[in-house]
């Protein structure tokens, strides 16, 4: 699947809820449901500081593409991160670099990427893009 | 439902407030984030107007009519802010752009001209970090010791310990009057006498306490008092830095331009007089001129009754919220004001705010800016709701069934 079909495949799933009691509770789950990191990646250099919740990205290439791993100590937070790396993860770096992430917004969570959310969720995809870019500086 | 007794007419002081009819995610506003900035009054919001409307000038420099109505305004809140803390000569309060920058100011001039190497300076484990960066940064500069007042598992200054650490090393004591955090009122009165018995000068960073205490700086005989207009019903980027007259003088000046020279040659300027010696600039006077509105609002409701609301508040609250399995308050002094610190087994409080969020609750959640306090207490951040005069029990009670929602969703 393209990271744009990824997208859209996640779009559809929140268009069942209509409340957002729904819609949280599914991101919850999601949380729940993500492998949690190996402590051995927790380091402070995969660290993403967010104001309030910790965030953790590890990057690495397998096969030509570029896999993301990540977690968060605020489970929301790993709901949402699950999402990022649902879409992201297993693309090659070219994709990713040059990715519109556009389903946040779609599924009306735009506002936990804002800046003042501070939930480090902005810095993560940042950071995200930055490997890709980085990679593909590697690759060429 | 239990409700409080009071004199004050609550719903009239709420529809004083525009913005406390907004809806938010479809469901009416609950504002518990009172303790970060307070909701401005409509007589605030009509003072801004009304200033850039009829009277909009610069101040001390024009002798044209709009110039005059402008300057004493501008003046005229000086004084009222004199007068709300009791000072002895409006020339003793400086404007500035709120606590931070009083403090940085504080430590800027008096503490660059009279402390040296070796001298100690105290703080304490509850200091806002606005209250502990500008001292770091001139211990840094000058090679002065920091030392910090440790406190109790509820929340108290551990006075024993703060007495101890008093010598005549000691030149400046500089703690909170009352704890963003936790609530706690500090006993400022006695920190301050004891450390006069030693020579050193205080300064209280009254962010948090001028909205719901009496304050009397000749009666606490602190040498600096340091607060934030936003956070007592008055606008943003305003803030009051009170000093001892004879310190003020002696200080030099912060920052250098207009406004707070004498006489500027090329060789040398002299500098103007106080206050005006340490008002670099035009100031922020729309928001200047507002802010005695906001003191002539609080005035006229009496902070007695202020003060006795916002503590049944506070009482209920606790009450309600400690009903709540997991629930655990951070801050239990016996002394507080209307501050409910919390955190819930289990629940990260981020997950807690944004779920309150949802409902149309507006709490704070993280470290408050008080990252050594959180360490304190082995946690990393809590879970906030502040109260306001305009605050209710059925918000309260709306907190509450929104927690038990959030733990539901969550558990
Ligand atoms: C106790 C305390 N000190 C200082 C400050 C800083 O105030 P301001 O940001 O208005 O300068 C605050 C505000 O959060 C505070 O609560």
């Amino acid at each position: 699947m393209t990271i744009n079909e990824r997208q859209d495949e996640l779009i559809e799933d929140f268009e069942l809820f209509d409340e957002w009691e729904s819609k949280y509770e599914y991101i919850i789950d999601l949380g729940k449901q993500f492998p949690p990191l190996e402590e051995q990646y927790k380091t402070e250099e995969n660290i993403i500081k967010g104001c309030q919740s910790k965030v953790w990205l590890h990057a690495y290439m397998q096969d030509n593409k570029l896999m993301f791993e990540a977690d968060s100590d605020a489970i929301i937070v790993r709901g949402l991160v699950s999402m990022l790396v649902k879409v992201l993860s297993g693309h090659t770096p070219e994709e990713i670099a040059k990715s519109d992430l556009y389903f946040m917004e779609r599924i009306g969570l735009h506002q936990h990427l804002a800046q003042t959310r501070s939930n480090g969720l902005a810095s993560m995809l940042k950071q995200m893009k930055a490997y890709a870019i980085a990679y593909q500086a590697v690759n060429n | 439902m239990q409700t409080i007794q009071t004199d004050l007419n609550i719903e009239a002081i709420r529809s004083d407030f525009p913005i406390l009819s907004e809806v938010v995610n479809g469901k009416p506003l609950v504002y518990f984030d009172n303790a970060a900035t307070t909701q401005k009054p409509r007589a605030v919001l009509d003072a801004l107007n009304g200033y850039y409307e009829h009277y909009n000038a610069n101040i001390h420099r024009g002798i044209h009519h709009l110039a005059e109505k402008a300057t004493s305004a501008f003046e005229a809140s000086r004084r009222r802010i004199q007068e709300y803390i009791n000072a002895r000569q409006h020339e003793e309060i400086i404007f500035t752009y709120g606590t931070t920058d009083g403090i940085n100011l504080v430590a800027q001039t008096y503490g660059r001209a009279f402390l040296k190497e070796g001298d100690e300076i105290i703080i304490s484990t509850m200091e806002h970090h606005s209250n502990i960066v500008p001292w770091q940064m001139l211990c840094e500069e000058k090679g002065c010791i920091l030392r910090v007042i440790p406190i109790n598992d509820a929340g108290e200054l551990l006075m024993d310990e703060y007495e101890k650490m008093l010598s005549e090393r000691t030149k400046f004591v500089s703690v909170v009057h009352v704890s963003n955090s936790l609530g706690t009122i500090n006993p400022v009165a006695e920190i301050i006498e004891k450390a006069h018995q030693v020579g050193a000068r205080v300064l209280i960073d009254g962010a948090q306490a001028t909205s719901h205490l009496h304050i009397d700086v000749q009666a606490l005989d602190c040498d600096f008092f340091t607060f934030s207009l936003h956070k007592m019903y008055g606008p943003t980027g305003i803030g009051a830095l009170y000093g001892k007259r004879e310190l003020l003088e002696a200080m030099p000046p912060f920052r250098g331009g207009g406004e707070m020279i004498k006489e500027v040659t090329f060789e040398r300027s002299t500098y103007n007089d106080l206050p005006y010696k340490f008002e670099a600039g035009t100031p922020n006077i729309a928001d200047v001129v507002a802010s005695k509105y906001a003191l002539d609002y609080v005035a006229s409701l009496g902070k007695d009754a202020i003060g006795t609301y916002e503590h049944d508040l506070l009482t209920y609250a606790t009450d309600a919220l400690q009903s709540i399995d997991g629930l655990r308050i951070i801050g239990t002094a016996r002394e507080k004001i209307s501050v409910v610190s919390f955190v819930i087994d289990g629940v990260h409080h981020q997950d807690t705010g944004v779920l309150l969020d949802q409902q149309g609750i507006a709490i704070r959640t993280g470290h408050h800016c008080t990252q050594p306090l959180m360490r304190r207490f082995g946690i990393p951040g809590t879970s906030r709701a502040s109260f306001a005069v305009y605050n209710t029990t059925e918000e309260i009670d709306r907190l509450v069934q929104g927690l038990y929602k959030v733990k539901k969703m969550l558990g």
